[in-house]
């Protein structure tokens, strides 16, 4: 009897095509703004036009006299209700409806619930809202400055606006360091504010059931579990009788992970009016209020020796996280995972001063694509090491090679307390440089400068840390996170696979199938997987910070070897011997001595229902929750070629490479599709993508005129490699890889711009990149700093 | 507009299915009539813009994106009136006309008169443009449209359209005009004028596009300085005429 | 839909204007009585529960909503629903034949030209209005016409890859 083909049944390494895809590509996907309800109503939010203001007065009466009009909500309703404020995930509050103050643009500052959404708006339309302006701070210096209006006046103990100061790694060891340096690089940087902006905006459906005090609750949330958990708290419900369902997510990138104040006031609505109450944000809403990212500043110094070893490293980062500090990040780190920078490169100095302020802004800091701030850490770290080479006069990727830790240094810790157990980063580097050509490229550049022709090659490389986290070092809210993975194999042996995590396009229907296939030999087609439903899907804290494949990818690979031990028990019953003489091979037991006699999985399968040996429970299903040991080390050597016009400073990018080490890829296409959406970011990061205030506070980004988000035309194509040095604590040795490219790809992209610029004297353009910053550092020599500026009326 | 609920009219008129309102028409002497419906993406797709109307034939795939394109008309955009449309700028440059009707009967409007201000065309409130006339040209029209957006879709940094008629090797007419650099389409005339007369030259083509830089009227904003939006202009208007200096010495 | 009966909400404004539309949806004629300034993709969403077209913003851009009219594409949130009136529509549902898919969404999935599959459906008809028009374009013309399409998750190259599939398989039928 031959082994089953593990490619054939869509086992690890199968490109399997997508189980989702049936239905989307029939336009048939569930996603939140398709479910309807019977009675179901429609909610609006009335926001705030102004950054910073006292609320005199709000007059609802014309609102509640328009026809279809069921409820109108203000800060002061929420108020009486203990409602007004909730606690974020970061342990401050955030204000549901504003009640004294609104702190930002966009702010939300009443609810109308009305029989459709166009009434619902004419309604707010219809809200007076008396406003007394207060000065706005809109960025950190003025957060800072001795007298600055204090934002946070609703909070006990804030004397400024001040969110936390942290600090790790060791000063004096750095400061020794970089008094014995030959060479000291320093580079100021500002990371701009973002945001995920995925193309289906927020949204819920809160629905109240008087008879049997269930509340349902439909929301696009990237962890339905933490949203169980919070709403117990906020609405003060019993747990059990929450059932929040994540049903089809149009994207997530971070962006569905927090608590909105329109999921909280559309569960107050259900409750008063015992009827569905559905809030759908418009694209304005998203961009104005919902969680954004980035905005931190750098100061970043290395200091280095002569021959281009790095001895020391210093940073300090100011993090903008507008009104309320609303991140979803683990409780210990204050500035998210932003001291896993450097991690692939052996230094032995490093100390990292972090400061967190409020501003008259959106609230939240982390999100989009970044694992928890590493986005910030690997750009500022590319753009740091592409300086001192620059400033050392020593090529950029024998710089890197140089300072690379050694594939028999591992396991390595990092001088910020990190562990790196893995990888091949010096093949990794070599692998691109081979694929862009490096040498000739140089080559080109030269002769092409002497055309009058400006072109750039810019590196990125780094290992960041995914799979938060081990239960040691890593909560939110005080919860672990481990994940989880239910799996029931039927009598026919098909089976069931339930997670605590939340596709939100990342293939997980699919994926999480082939890891069982892979562990059992069961066919992927033959397993269903479902996730989302919090009254089904074992615990889990969802899909973010690129944790599925390390944490409920493991989860889903260790139940289907506990299923696989029972099953072991049952085919010795069945063979009539001992387990010690049966051996395994996919889909199969067979005794040692006679490979010719064993039973399939399915022959166990249908054993466990009708022949279980004496004494063993009937049925195959088990769960398993997994802390993982540690985070996982993924790689990354990204290139990208561009050429400047110097006339107008537009860039264009000739080709990019990406050699990606993830460990073991479950399913090869889904693993490129990853890449590709993250580099696609990067590239709209580094280009285009921002959000920006003027001096009064409005929001210059809150729509898609003026956040712009690359076509198909301006994205380049991409060029993928791989190289794969497996996890050694994973279970099938993936690292994850959803959010690899957003981390590393920009400064590949501004990498390779500045050093078109070499020789000028401009040493950073902050993003996004635009052709008139470009320019301008090329008329002036001088390095473009800070967010593009609003308006002036200078002719 | 009403959709974002900055306009609620109490009464439409939806002109979309009006017959008689679609044609794109060339008479002998190459005069040019577009209809009110006319959609900007027939324009792109317009064998006859290609070969007669090269400066229309290159703003076309620039308006808006594809898909816009399949709704969107010119006369439409004229008469919207917005500092940041495309086609104010290539029809300033071709000295074009909008027709408009009212109970009154029919009277021609040039382009350069047509806007009151951003978003206020100078049509009565009894009439309707219902046409967009470019002149016969002089002799052999010839020129281009660049525009500098930092992906599809987005307003312009800075835009030049330039038109030329040329005969017997001479500039015989010359039109050109700025879209994004003011509050409203910049018609550069002296830069224009400067063509008129002669062959092109590349030095007369250094001076137009100086010219034409100074009489755009930017703001700094987050697409850029004034200065910058300035350079692009010089450097568009440059890069048009030069191309056009190339083809004219391929053709002799 | 049965005429058994039709529910009319008791506080309607009396001064509401409504007109009636009749609009061939996927082959079928629909009607509905409909306020002036609702949105066809609200329509086709609510009006005749076919969700497969989608909204993502408000300024036009994302192209998430395109259906075609008239066999070309246009952002359904973009005209009213009375301006269809009389009008062919399609929209995502009217992609697949009575026994088979089309070759562009067979393409989608062959490509892995999808992630999340919001902007999918709008990305679709756009296609299929290109290949309608061109039935083998290169990378650059499907590029440039699918430039009204916003994609967060797949960095457009298999959607381009999708594209290019189901233009092959076509071509050989």
């Amino acid at each position: 009897m031959t082994a089953v083909d593990e490619i054939k049944i869509g086992g690890m390494g199968a490109s399997r095509r997508r189980v989702e895809d049936n239905r989307f590509i029939r336009g048939k996907g569930n996603y939140i703004d398709d479910v309807v309800l019977p009675g179901m109503l429609h909610m609006e939010i009335l926001r705030s036009p102004l950054a910073h203001a006292r609320i005199r007065s709000i007059d609802t009466s014309k609102a509640w006299a328009m026809p279809g009009v069921r409820l109108v909500l203000t800060g002061e309703t929420m108020a009486a209700r203990n409602l007004a404020w909730m606690p974020t995930l970061s342990y401050d509050t955030q204000a549901v409806l504003a009640t004294d103050k609104v702190r930002f643009q966009g702010q939300e500052v009443a609810c109308v619930i009305a029989d459709d959404p166009y009434i619902a708006k004419d309604a707010c339309e219809a809200i007076m809202v008396d406003y007394e302006p207060l000065p706005p701070i809109v960025n950190p210096t003025q957060s800072l400055a001795d007298g600055a209006p204090l934002i946070r006046d609703d909070k006990e103990n804030q004397p400024d606006n001040v969110i936390y100061d942290w600090e790790v790694g060791d000063k004096d060891g750095t400061d020794r360091a970089f008094a014995e340096a030959d060479v000291v690089s320093k580079l100021e940087l500002h990371y701009p504010r973002s945001h995920p902006s995925p193309i289906e905006c927020c949204g819920s459906i809160a629905d109240f059931n008087r008879s049997t005090s269930k509340l349902t609750v439909y929301m696009t949330t990237q962890a339905p579990h933490i949203i169980r958990a919070a709403v117990a708290l906020v609405a003060e419900l019993p747990e059990q009788m929450i059932r929040i369902i994540s049903p089809d997510i149009g994207g997530g990138f971070g962006n569905k992970v927090p608590v909105y104040p329109g999921y909280v006031a559309s569960i107050l609505a259900s409750i008063l009016l015992e009827r569905p109450v559905k809030w759908i944000e418009d694209r304005t809403g998203n961009l104005i209020s919902t969680g954004f990212a980035r905005d931190v500043y750098l100061h970043g110094e290395l200091a280095l020796r002569k021959d281009g070893r790095i001895l020391g490293v210093r940073m300090q980062t100011t993090a903008d996280h507008g009104a309320f500090f609303s991140d979803a990040q683990p409780s210990k780190f204050k500035i998210g995972l932003m001291h896993s920078a450097f991690s692939c490169y052996d230094i032995p100095n490093a100390h990292l001063v972090a400061r967190g302020v409020y501003t008259n802004k959106a609230p939240g800091g982390v999100a989009y694509r970044c694992s928890f701030r590493v986005t910030e850490a690997m750009f500022f770290q590319e753009r740091m090491v592409q300086a001192a080479a620059d400033d050392l006069g020593m090529d950029q990727a024998e710089f890197r090679r140089i300072n690379f830790v050694r594939d028999d240094d591992f396991p390595h810790r990092t001088p910020w307390g990190f562990l790196t157990d893995s990888g091949q980063y010096a093949k990794c580097l070599d692998v691109g440089l081979e694929a862009i050509g490096y040498q000739d490229f140089l080559a080109q550049k030269e002769e092409a400068a002497k055309r009058g022709r400006l072109l750039g090659i810019g590196i990125s490389t780094m290992t960041e840390p995914l799979g938060a986290g081990n239960s040691r070092e890593y909560d939110i809210l005080g919860i672990k996170m481990f994940d989880s993975a239910e799996l029931k194999v039927h009598i026919t042996g098909k089976a069931l696979l339930r997670t605590g995590a939340k596709s939100q396009g990342q293939g997980h229907e699919t994926t999480w199938a082939q890891i069982v296939a892979h562990e059992l030999g069961i066919p992927a087609e033959d397993i269903v997987v479902e996730e989302g439903d919090t009254d089904t899907a074992p615990f889990g804290m969802g899909t973010y910070a690129s944790r599925s494949t390390p944490v409920a990818g493991a989860a889903v690979a260790m139940v289907s070897r506990k299923i696989r031990a029972k099953a072991r028990k049952i085919a010795a019953h069945l063979l009539e011997i001992s387990e010690e003489d049966i051996e395994w091979e996919l889909g199969r037991f067979y005794v040692r001595s006679q490979p010719d006699r064993g039973v399939t999985i399915q022959e166990c399968a249908v054993a466990a229902y009708s022949n279980m040996p004496d004494g063993m429970e009937p049925g195959l299903d088990n769960t398993a929750y997994y802390d993982p040991p540690n985070l996982t080390w993924p790689f990354a050597c990204y290139i990208a070629t561009v050429e400047v016009d110097p006339e107008t400073g537009v860039w264009d990018v000739l080709r990019l490479v990406a050699v990606d080490d993830c460990g073991v890829r479950i399913n090869p296409m889904i693993v490129e599709g990853q890449i590709m959406g993250g580099l696609t970011e990067a590239y709209a990061m580094a280009s285009m993508q921002f959000i920006t205030f003027d001096e009064e506070g409005n929001c210059v980004g809150s729509n898609f005129t003026d956040y712009l988000l690359p076509t198909a035309w301006e994205t380049p194509g991409f060029e993928l490699h791989e190289v794969v040095t497996p996890c050694p604590h994973h279970p099938i040795g993936a690292k994850g890889i959803g959010e690899c490219a957003a981390v590393g790809g920009p400064a590949a992209f501004v990498n390779a711009v500045i050093d078109a610029l070499k020789g000028t004297g401009v040493r950073n353009i902050d993003m996004p990149v635009f052709p008139d910053r470009v320019y301008e550092a090329l008329q002036t020599g001088q390095d473009i700093s800070g967010a593009p500026p609003v308006r002036t009326d200078e002719a | 507009m009403i959709k974002l609920r900055f306009a609620a009219p109490e009464m439409l008129v939806d002109i979309n299915d009006l017959p008689g309102l679609d044609h794109l028409q060339r008479e002998d002497d190459g005069t040019l009539h577009i209809g009110a419906l006319c959609r900007h993406g027939a324009l792109e797709r317009s064998a006859l813009l290609a070969t007669h109307q090269p400066t229309m034939a290159a703003a076309a795939p620039l308006v808006a994106d594809p898909i816009v394109r399949n709704r969107g008309t010119l006369v439409g955009s004229l008469c919207h009136a917005d500092p940041q449309g495309d086609w104010a700028s290539v029809m300033a440059s071709l000295g074009g006309l909008v027709l408009a009707q009212g109970p009154k009967g029919r009277r021609t409007i040039p382009v350069k008169e047509f806007v009151r201000g951003p978003f206020q065309n100078t049509l009565a409130t009894d009439e309707i443009a219902v046409e967009a006339i470019v002149p016969a040209p002089q002799g052999v029209p010839a020129g281009g449209y660049l525009k500098l957006e930092r992906r599809v879709g987005d307003f312009a940094t800075a835009g030049v359209a330039v038109s030329i008629d040329r005969s017997g090797g001479k500039v015989t007419r010359a039109g050109i005009a700025l879209t994004g650099v003011g509050g409203s389409t910049i018609a550069a005339d002296e830069a224009a004028q400067l063509l008129v007369g002669g062959p092109l030259t590349a030095e007369v083509i250094g001076e137009a596009a100086e010219l034409a830089a100074q009489a755009a009227q930017p703001r700094t904003d987050h697409r850029g300085s004034a200065s910058y939006k300035r350079q692009v202009v010089r450097v568009f208007t440059s890069r048009i005429l030069t191309r056009l200096l190339a083809t004219e010495v391929e053709a002799a | 839909m049965s005429s058994l009966y039709e529910v009319v909400p008791s506080e309607a404004a009396d001064d509401v204007p409504v007109m009636k539309v009749t609009i061939r949806v996927n082959g079928e004629n629909r009607s509905a009585m409909v306020e002036p300034r609702l949105l066809l993709a609200h329509l086709l969403r609510q009006g005749f529960n076919l969700t497969g077209t989608h909204t993502g913003c408000d300024t036009t851009n994302c192209g998430a909503c395109t259906v075609l009219f008239d066999g070309q594409p246009v952002k359904s949130c973009t005209m009213f629903a009375v301006q269809a009136d009389g009008h062919d529509v399609m929209t995502v549902e009217g992609l697949a034949g009575p026994s088979e898919l089309h070759a562009i969404q067979e393409g989608f999935k062959e490509e892995h030209g999808l992630q999340c599959g919001f902007c999918t459906p709008g990305m679709m008809m756009t296609s299929k209005a290109l290949l309608d028009e061109n039935p083998n374009p290169t990378e650059d013309e499907i590029r440039w016409a699918l430039s009204g399409n916003l994609c967060r998750c797949t960095g457009y190259q298999n959607i381009v890859k999708a594209v290019m599939w189901a233009a092959t398989k076509l071509d050989g039928q």
